[in-house]
């Protein structure tokens, strides 16, 4: 990993918002923008964009995911440049399952293959493609950090948050138990399998609360919504964040901590 | 074995709300796999030895025919007997047909997880042959009546009271409270069956093919007794636990032994190369390796569920995984449990009635990245998601129900359009207006209803992202 100059960057990326961040969580993918748009560098945002797939692949229904997941190449593919994206999962799903949805369809195998090679995810892009670890922000939070799964075990970002969280001015990251398991969430299985996702939804919980933290950052948006429910559910007072929104200097939430 | 894999709902419910068993889980994070991490911590080469690991699986199930037979013809070199048995039944009754023809009265069990496929101890049993279990683990959950709980610690959620209860009231004699003592009762007992146990029954970590061996790695030595005490000896394994060489087995005790228990090495590995020869003292008089389908032939043929069969049955994705956690070994409903069970099991016994086991699962990746030779578990259970919600060809095998399949074409007409994704942004921003409490909702409906047990479910944004961006830059363009 290159830890030392700024690399070059480049002028223009196209953003990925993914279909969760697009309609319930649109802020976060605001704060993408910002961060990037401070460095000067254009974001484009492919307004066809809905879904990669993962949700109907994750359940098994691949003939239902796999026109969804041919649709995000066409959409993606009239583009140039790095695609970013603010989610380890989604990332994932296009980088290592795309294999297995499209397996036995060579043309979109290839396709896929070719577009793995540009998509990023967030914390990934700014670290590694852009050389910055410090995006001097500066706030007062005290946090904790959920390393979520799929970016930690998919695709093996840990490092790159890390860091970037480190050079935050005014932040406090107090350690949590366990930080690397699970938090239960699992898309359709936190339906199907309700109480044995709550389950380990209140072990996760109870070690966020034992640190104390008044907010949780974790870096994607399905664990965020989960653990954010559970967390209001059981009436405590903690917020959930995604990484870019503390990463954003002009963020809500980085505002109203200084006020 | 029965296999209730289709209960796991209920069965996970019913451990989810155990709250001693729910404490006896934790010894599988805090013991267990905190014990794997720092063994794996304080091996340099970690990394290349699990490498190398995948690498003498991936060859030797690509040449499986080839080693099964290797292995066959220097067993009978050796002086053993070989018997390829096509599943439990038939390795039922080529074992009892032994235990028949030599008057056998007593069989004495060292740990063999396919003989808990095999169900045998019914069998025998019920040809009126006494059979003991030896593992101190098996034997208390034979004592119990249960199935092993996990594959390395058959009874880890026992506590030491019930164990206590349990040696007491076989033994006849008074309870005994500490560890030591327990564990020095559960030896006098057992001692006294190894004495009189005319045949043994084992299972087998690994067999080597080059010479005709199979190897037993225990901490009790109990399985050393077994292939030693006995006039007859019985190994029982599945078809994939082989290894080509020597040199192959080294490489694979120390990923197994450290990934199992964080152990550098177990206190007894032993070798076990056939019956008593002429010039020796001692060892059993016959040996027979009984060499176990059982529908593996079925991952075999598979490509993309092959992987499984390079298992060592370590346990370490069980002690990883945080699903096993809670709803502990029993829930899975067969032999297997945990991340490789939720492969196996179904694959083994039926993936109409098994598909909840590949559904229990966040993808969280965990016991992949425990996995000694590197299984890409999550990816295989996605494979059988498939197979059972569309893939099979058999409608037959499908478990997915008509209104699933319903919910995903019409999440997938939602997503083949972007003015159709706003659109469904749209009418559940209105439908949940009046409903939600600062952005959020106490309850949604049904296909989703689950989530609202225990989480409050986040409202749809007063605008998608699409549009905020859109418009921000109409306004930003416009000044
Ligand atoms: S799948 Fe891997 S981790 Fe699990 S028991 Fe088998 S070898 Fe061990």
């Amino acid at each position: 990993m290159d830890n030392g100059n700024a690399n070059e960057l480049p002028a223009k990326v196209n953003l990925f918002v993914t279909c969760l961040v697009d309609q319930f969580a649109p802020n976060v993918g605001m704060s993408v923008v910002n961060i990037l748009e401070a460095r000067g560098i254009e974001v484009h945002f492919p307004p066809d964009q809905t879904c990669c797939g993962q949700p109907a692949f994750n359940s098994g229904f691949r003939n239902d995911a796999r026109p969804v997941a041919s649709r995000f190449l066409d959409v993606f593919e009239a583009t140039e440049g790095p695609i970013v994206c603010p989610s380890g999962s989604c990332v994932a799903m296009v980088r290592n399952f795309y294999e297995d949805l499209f397996r036995g369809h060579p043309n979109e195998l290839v396709r896929a293959q070719q577009l793995s090679e540009r998509i990023y995810e967030f914390t990934e892009f700014i670290v590694d493609v852009l050389g910055i670890e410090d995006l001097e922000v500066d706030t007062n939070i005290d946090a904790t950090y959920h390393r979520c799964c799929h970016l930690l075990r998919e695709l093996h970002i840990d490092e790159q948050p890390t860091s970037l969280l480190k050079n935050v001015e005014g932040l406090t990251v107090k350690p949590m138990e366990r930080n690397e398991v699970c938090c239960g969430f699992g898309g359709a299985f936190s339906v199907k399998m309700s109480d044995v996702s709550t389950a380990m939804l209140n072990e996760k919980l109870d070690n966020v609360v034992a640190t104390g933290a008044s907010t949780l950052i974790a870096g994607d948006t399905g664990c965020i919504m989960h653990m954010q429910g559970g967390l209001r559910r059981r009436g405590e007072d903690v917020q959930v964040v995604h990484i870019a929104e503390l990463l954003d200097a002009e963020s809500d939430l980085n505002r109203a901590s200084k006020s | 074995m029965k296999s209730t894999t289709k209960e796991f709902r209920n069965a996970a419910s019913r451990a989810l709300a155990d709250v001693r068993l729910q404490e006896a889980h934790e010894v599988v994070y805090n013991g267990f796999h905190k014990a794997r991490l720092s063994a794996a911590g304080d091996t340099d080469d970690w990394e290349a030895q699990r490498t190398l690991g995948k690498a003498i699986k991936d060859h030797t199930i690509a040449n499986l025919d080839y080693y099964l037979d290797m292995l066959a013809t220097n067993v009978e070199k050796n002086g053993g007997n070989v018997y390829f048995a096509r599943d439990g039944e038939d390795a039922n009754a080529y074992i009892r047909g032994i235990a028949t023809k030599n008057d056998v009265s007593t069989v004495i069990k060292s740990k063999s997880m396919v003989s808990e496929e095999m169900g045998l101890n019914h069998v025998l049993e019920a040809d009126g042959i006494e059979v003991v279990e030896t593992d101190l683990g098996e034997y208390i959950v034979q004592l119990a009546g249960e199935a092993p709980y996990h594959i390395i610690a058959p009874a880890i959620h026992k506590t030491k009271a019930q164990v206590a209860d349990l040696l007491a009231e076989e033994s006849r004699s008074e309870r005994r409270e500490t560890a030591k003592e327990l564990t020095r009762q559960a030896r006098e007992m057992l001692r006294e069956v190894f004495q009189r146990a005319d045949l043994s029954v084992t299972g087998a970590n690994f067999a080597v093919a080059e010479t005709g061996s199979i190897v037993l790695v225990t901490n009790e030595g109990n399985g050393r007794m077994a292939t030693s005490m006995p006039r007859i000896h019985v190994a029982a394994m599945g078809m994939e636990k082989l290894v080509p060489s020597a040199a192959d087995l080294s490489a694979m005790l120390r990923i197994l032994i450290r990934s199992a228990t964080g152990q550098r090495i177990s206190a007894y590995v032993t070798m076990v190369n056939g019956p008593r020869a002429h010039d020796e003292e001692d060892g059993p008089e016959e040996f027979h390796l009984v060499i176990m389908n059982n529908g593996r032939d079925r991952l075999l043929r598979d490509e993309s569920l092959r992987e499984a069969l390079n298992c060592i049955r370590c346990g370490a994705c069980m002690n990883s995984c945080p699903v096993y956690r809670k709803v502990g070994g029993h829930s899975y409903g067969w032999v297997y449990p945990g991340p490789i069970g939720s492969i196996v099991s179904p694959v083994l016994t039926g993936l109409k009635d098994g598909a909840k086991l590949p559904a229990a699962s966040s993808l969280c990746g965990a016991c992949h990245e425990a996995c000694p030779v590197k299984i890409n578990i999550p990816r295989m259970l996605l494979e059988l998601r498939s197979q059972t919600a569309q893939g099979d060809p058999d409608p037959q095998q499908r478990a997915s129900g008509i209104g699933e399949r319903m919910t995903w074409k019409a999440w997938r007409q939602g997503m083949m359009s972007r003015s159709r994704f706003e659109a469904g942004s749209s009418v559940g921003k209105i439908a949940t207006a009046p409903l939600k409490r600062d952005g959020w909702l106490r309850k949604v409906p049904p296909p989703i209803s689950g989530w609202t047990e225990s989480r409050d479910f986040p409202a749809p944004a007063a605008k998608t992202f699409g549009k905020m961006f859109a418009e921000r830059n109409k306004a930003k363009n416009g000044r």
